[in-house]
This record gives C-alpha cells, sequence and structure tokens, in this order.
C-alpha cells in the first residue's frame, strides 16, 4: 500500500504530558504505574493514573466535561497538536480532515458518578448528566472533532482494546476513498470503576506490578492515555510512515485469546504484507503484552510462528499499564518514538522470562538504527489490529 | 486470511486518485417492530401494506453456540435478527465476510447493571456483563457464531451512525471483495431512556460487495451534500416516520424504502456535525 505520512503525534499517559516525558521515561526505564486505589476504588493493585484531570473543561467545552474528554483535551494541548491540525485545516478546508477516534469506555465515569446520586423513587438521574456528550461512545470523536474545529467525517472506533490501533486503518481507507485528504487519528481511553471492577471479576487484575512476559506475571494494570496523530499523504520527506496494517478476528471466545494465535498473527502478516516487507526486516515488535498469562503465551506463539524466534520484542506496558482503547495509540506513539531514537526498549519489570516463551523478548534496552516496527493491540471479542510504522532512511 | 492478504497486496489504490464510493447491496436483512423480516416488510415499505408497529415476535438466534446462545445480551441478538435474514437472502458463507457493527449505544441495559452495581457497597460487578459491555460484544458474537476471521471494525456515531456505518464499510470495500454491515440499537432502561430516547428495537444488516455481480439488487452512490436545499428523507406514514425516529439504526428505513420499490432514488440522511449523506440508488436487475 502507499504509505502515509505522520507529521505530527503526542500522547498523554502515566508517564507524563506530550512526547518528552515519553522519551524521558522509555530512556530511563521508570514506570508510570503507581500502588494506590483510584477514586473510591477499594482495590489493591497498581494503576496508571494521569495526574491533573481535576480540572473541568473550559466554559466553550462544559457540556462535554468528564474525566475522557478532560484526558483527550490535555493530551491535544501537547507538542502543538492543534497548531499543527490547523494548518493543515487551513490548507485543505475543514471538511476534508477526517476525525478518526478509538475509545473502550468513553466517558462511561460520568455515569457511574450520575448513578450514585440516582433518585430511586423517580428512577431518574441528576440534572447535571448528559449521555451524548459523556457516555456515549461517539462523545470522545466528536469532542475531539468540535476541540479541533474539524467539520469533516468523524467516527468513534470501539473494538475494546485495538480501538485506538484500528482508526490508522480505517483512516487509510478514508484518505484513498476521498472522503478526506488528512486525518487526526488517535484513542482516549480513562480510568473508571467498571474497568477496575470489570477486569478483576474476570481476575485478570494483577496485585503486584505488572510483568509482562514473567514467568511469575499474575495479570494487567490498568491505566488511562490519551494520543493523537496526524496522518497525510506520504510527500516522500517525512520522517515516520504509517507502512502497514492488519485487522483479523479469532472468532473463538469473547474474553479469551485464541491459544493458538492465529488472528494475532493473521493481522501481523496482513500488515507485513501490506507494506510489502519481509518478516526480517522488522527491527523490533512492540506487542500487545498485556501481561495475563493468556495473552503474553498465545501473541508469543503468533510472533514466533510468523516472524522467528529471533527478532526484539517487548510490550510497554510495565511502563503505561493497559490503557485499554487508548493502547493502540499509545504504543503506536512510544513504537514512534523508539523508531527515531533508535531504541528497542526492554519489557520493564520482567524479572524471570516465562520458559514458555519462545520469542526474543528483551530484558536490557538495546540501542541500534530502526526501520520497520509492529505494534499489536488486540482486544475483547478477539479482535486484533497490527500497525507496521517504518522510518524514512 | 490469504484472502485479505492478495487484495491488500495486488491493489495498486493510488492516494492521489479519490475512489468513487460505490458499493453493491447484495443482501438485505431487517427487523423491526412490524417489520419481521426483509422479506415481509417490503410491501410495507412500498406502500402496499398497512404499517402496524406491533412487537417483535420472540426469536432466538439460530447460529449461536449454546453458551454463547446464553450469555448474548438483547443488543446482540437484535443484531443477530438481522444480520442472519441478510445471509439467509445472500449466496456468500458469512464466514468469508468482514464486518462493520454500526450502534449507537450498543447495549445500555448491560451499563445499568454495572452501574447500578457500582453505586451499591459491595460493588459486585457480574464477569459477563462486564465483557459484554464492549460496544463490539455483538461483532465478537457473530465472529464466533459464524467462524468470521476477517477484519471486523465496530464504530458509533450517536444519532448519526447509519451514516459513519455506511462509509465506514464503503471504505472498508477498498480492502474487501464484500462484507456485511448491521446497524442495531435496543431500547435504554428507564433512567438512560431520559437521556436518549431510543424506544423501539431495530436491526439492519447489508450484505455490500466492492464489485457488481448478477446478485446485485442496487448500487449506491455515497457522497456529502452540503447544498443548503438538501433535507433529510422522512416518512409521510406518521407511524413509519415515528419509527424513523425511534431508533439511531432506523434512520436507514429510507435507504431500505427506496431498495424496497425497486427503483432509482436519491435521498439524504443525517451525517455528522449537521451534514447530510446523500445516497444514490441505482437499480441493478
Amino acid at each position: 500500500m502507499n504509505p502515509l505520512g505522520i507529521s505530527h503525534y503526542t500522547a498523554t499517559s502515566s508517564l507524563g504530558r506530550g512526547l518528552a516525558s515519553h522519551r524521558r521515561a522509555l530512556h530511563a526505564e521508570r514506570s508510570g504505574l503507581r500502588q494506590q486505589a483510584f477514586e473510591t476504588s477499594t482495590l489493591a493493585g497498581w494503576i496508571g493514573e494521569v495526574d491533573g484531570l481535576d480540572t473541568p473543561l473550559a466554559s466553550d467545552y462544559a457540556e462535554w466535561d468528564c474525566r475522557n474528554n478532560r484526558l483527550a483535551d490535555l493530551a491535544l494541548q501537547q507538542d502543538g497538536f492543534i497548531d499543527a491540525v490547523a494548518a493543515v485545516a487551513a490548507r485543505y478546508g475543514t471538511e476534508r480532515i477526517g476525525v478518526f477516534i478509538g475509545t473502550s469506555t468513553s466517558g462511561v465515569q460520568q455515569t457511574e458518578l450520575a448513578y450514585r446520586e440516582r433518585d430511586p423513587a423517580r428512577d431518574r438521574l441528576p440534572d447535571w448528566f448528559n449521555l451524548r456528550t459523556t457516555q456515549s461512545t461517539f462523545s470522545a470523536a466528536d469532542f475531539v472533532r468540535i476541540r479541533l474545529g474539524l467539520r469533516g467525517v468523524a467516527v468513534a472506533i470501539s473494538t475494546a482494546c485495538s480501538s485506538s490501533a484500528k482508526v490508522f486503518a480505517s483512516a487509510h481507507r478514508a484518505l484513498r476513498a476521498g472522503l478526506c485528504d488528512a486525518a487526526v487519528v488517535g484513542g482516549v481511553d480513562s480510568l473508571c470503576l467498571t474497568t477496575l471492577y470489570g477486569f478483576n471479576a474476570l481476575q485478570l487484575v494483577s496485585a503486584d506490578i505488572c510483568r509482562p512476559a514473567d514467568a511469575r506475571r499474575q495479570g494487567l494494570s490498568l491505566g488511562e492515555a490519551a494520543g493523537f496523530a496526524l496522518l497525510l499523504p506520504d510527500d516522500g520527506t517525512g520522517e515516520l510512515l504509517l507502512e502497514g496494517y492488519g485487522e483479523s478476528s479469532d472468532a473463538y471466545h469473547m474474553s479469551t485469546p485464541d491459544p493458538d494465535g492465529r488472528g494475532a498473527m493473521a493481522a501481523m502478516r496482513d500488515a507485513l504484507a501490506r507494506g510489502g516487507i519481509e518478516p526480517a526486516e522488522i527491527d523490533y515488535i512492540n506487542l500487545h503484552g498485556t501481561g495475563t498469562p493468556a495473552n503474553d503465551l498465545a501473541e508469543d506463539k503468533a510472533v514466533v510462528a510468523l516472524l522467528g524466534e529471533r527478532v526484539a520484542c517487548s510490550s510497554t506496558k510495565g511502563w503505561s499499564g493497559h490503557t485499554l482503547g487508548a493502547a493502540g495509540i499509545l504504543e503506536a506513539a512510544m513504537s514512534l518514538l523508539c523508531l527515531q531514537d533508535g531504541l528497542k526498549p526492554r519489557s520493564l519489570n520482567t524479572r524471570t522470562k516465562d520458559a514458555a516463551l519462545r520469542g526474543n523478548v528483551l530484558l536490557e534496552s538495546q540501542t541500534a538504527a530502526l526501520r520497520h516496527v509492529l505494534s499489536n493491540s488486540f482486544g475483547f471479542g478477539g479482535n486484533n489490529c497490527s500497525l507496521l510504522l517504518g522510518r524514512r532512511a | 486470511m490469504s484472502g485479505s492478504t492478495a487484495s491488500a497486496a495486488n491493489k495498486s489504490t493510488s492516494l492521489d486518485e479519490p475512489t468513487s464510493l460505490d458499493v453493491y447491496v447484495d443482501a438485505i436483512g431487517l427487523a423491526a417492530p412490524g417489520l419481521n423480516d426483509w422479506q415481509s416488510a417490503r410491501a410495507v415499505l412500498r406502500g402496499e401494506a398497512p404499517y402496524v408497529g406491533a412487537e417483535l415476535p420472540p426469536y432466538q438466534p439460530q447460529r449461536l453456540p449454546p453458551n454463547e446462545r446464553r450469555r448474548a445480551t438483547p443488543a446482540v441478538r437484535q443484531a443477530f435478527r438481522a444480520a442472519e435474514d441478510a445471509i439467509a437472502q445472500s449466496s456468500f458463507d458469512p464466514a468469508d465476510l468482514a464486518s462493520v457493527f454500526a450502534s449507537s449505544d450498543a447495549d445500555m441495559n448491560v451499563l445499568h447493571r454495572i452501574c447500578t452495581a457500582l453505586a451499591e457497597p459491595g460493588r459486585v460487578v457480574s464477569p459477563t456483563d462486564f465483557h459484554n459491555s464492549v460496544h463490539n460484544a455483538a461483532a465478537g458474537y457473530w465472529s464466533i457464531a459464524v467462524g468470521a476471521r476477517r477484519n471486523s471494525t465496530s464504530i458509533g456515531a450517536h444519532d448519526t451512525t447509519v451514516a459513519a456505518g455506511l462509509l465506514e464499510a464503503a471504505a472498508l470495500l477498498l480492502d474487501e471483495d464484500a462484507l456485511l454491515l448491521v446497524m442495531y440499537d435496543v431500547p435504554q432502561p428507564k433512567p438512560l431512556l431520559d437521556q436518549h430516547p431510543i424506544t423501539t428495537p431495530v436491526s439492519i444488516a447489508l450484505v455490500l460487495t466492492r464489485t457488481r455481480s448478477s446478485r446485485s439488487c442496487a448500487q449506491l452512490r455515497l457522497a456529502f451534500d452540503d447544498r443548503a436545499t438538501s433535507s433529510t428523507e422522512t416518512f409521510d406514514d406518521e407511524a413509519l416516520e415515528a419509527l424513523r425516529k425511534s431508533n439511531p439504526a432506523a434512520r436507514a428505513l429510507p435507504l431500505l424504502r427506496a431498495l424496497a420499490q425497486q427503483s432509482d432514488a436519491s435521498l439524504c440522511i443525517d451525517a455528522v456535525a449537521g451534514r447530510r449523506l446523500r445516497i444514490d440508488v441505482t437499480r441493478c436487475t
């Protein structure tokens, strides 16, 4: 396929606001996970919480105010992203810039808060609650569109933890289809009791900090994040490229990956095929790597079957935790930083690699020039996406 | 998966050459009050039979394995109803089809139960409720039911979900030869009904193809229509118009009327940012 240029990107997570803080954390091997409880949660464990989300949105956007849109707003303000979009909108027109936003739970925390104030006699929620602008799956996408002053195609993609990887694929198709001339892609998912208690009910949360690929890994740590990228037709000069994508379904189980990793392998294989890249040309894989026993084992089988045992790989969820619907964009941003810095990051928090895993999970970070990187994101419902990201030689 | 690899690799689409957003309708599925399936609904949509908004008869998804059937929520069942109706009329094996599942709110009954539980001291969230709470639950159940391993995308765009679903599907046909588009929403539980009055269960499914075949019944050409004179297509029949407004998925009913009439038509539906999506329907047979 023809690549797209990634002219600007940004990310905000528990590692900090904007790319510089993520770059520092990656090089310093500093995790954003902290042993603390979120909001009124009484669950023990480690979470990746973003600081500074207690301030309401500016009055122009008051009806959109909720933790998820505050996080989106904070992330949009980093790395000159708003100005970069404005410049592209001035060139093409606000109707010609598409918005593709991944989210899993959108502003569900607002609904949780509303239910605490539910009037049982009249079965009514408080007047301040607005489902369309907060809870609705579309809220995050529509807020980003309005915040950026755009009037082009806009859609929320919600396929659980692959959501904000798939936005790259949808944007690529929309540009090819002539639906837009440039695209803002991104994702935002914020901490909430629904996911904290929900993943606990499924017994997928680690009491310990998450340790992807570790012999004694117990599960995931939840985090929150938002990130965005500006995609343009490749002009032949930009440094960073979307070179391929692959999407597939497991057709296996709603919340457990296919143990043979067939869906994961199909997604990676399609990403390579679209990019015209041989497995041997992949320099690093940013794994989905949630740290659950089942995910890491199935993904390892897929990686080894398609790319062999030598390609360097790691999950960066030891840094950020699992940011669910934002994992795709956050880990794409981490992968782009690695491409720019020539860094293959280690699997943070991993002490002893699980002997059952045959892939080359890095226990020490390495420096080397990188050209092509795969970033994997897999979600509930057996929904898989793999992105092929590249740096121009 | 080899099929999608080949089609992606062999395609030489250039970003500089806008592809026409033409798609072809291979099969149609429908389930709404008084419109139990596509075959029986056609006469009503053509205006040859009166519309009576009776409740949908009970239904069990035919293709779900017993475990998943037990766990499937009303929204999943509603999505299946139209999907199975469309597949029954299509020559495609559903395992071979990519899919787009478009819903504004998916299953708010699940969210209602979770948020109710979280507001109580024990905070006991059902694991089944939690995995059913994802927006792509219907798509996940579908892929398990029919063994579909291709690309599946689940989207939402509030009351403009039908327009967004059609555009997502049309663009996905650059990568895929054929796909299943399912548009669905179900009634909200009481406290959320005040916020988004979805009062009927509606699902509409289309099997769409990239190229015309002998089985195609119509071509759909999609384009934004920003003329001040364009207006959203409605029904003169009050009950049908009430149905159209009662559920985000029912915004596709004017398109289904045009397909039922089997004549060329041009209509607009509501799209994002107050814009309209024009659909030019051209009969194929």
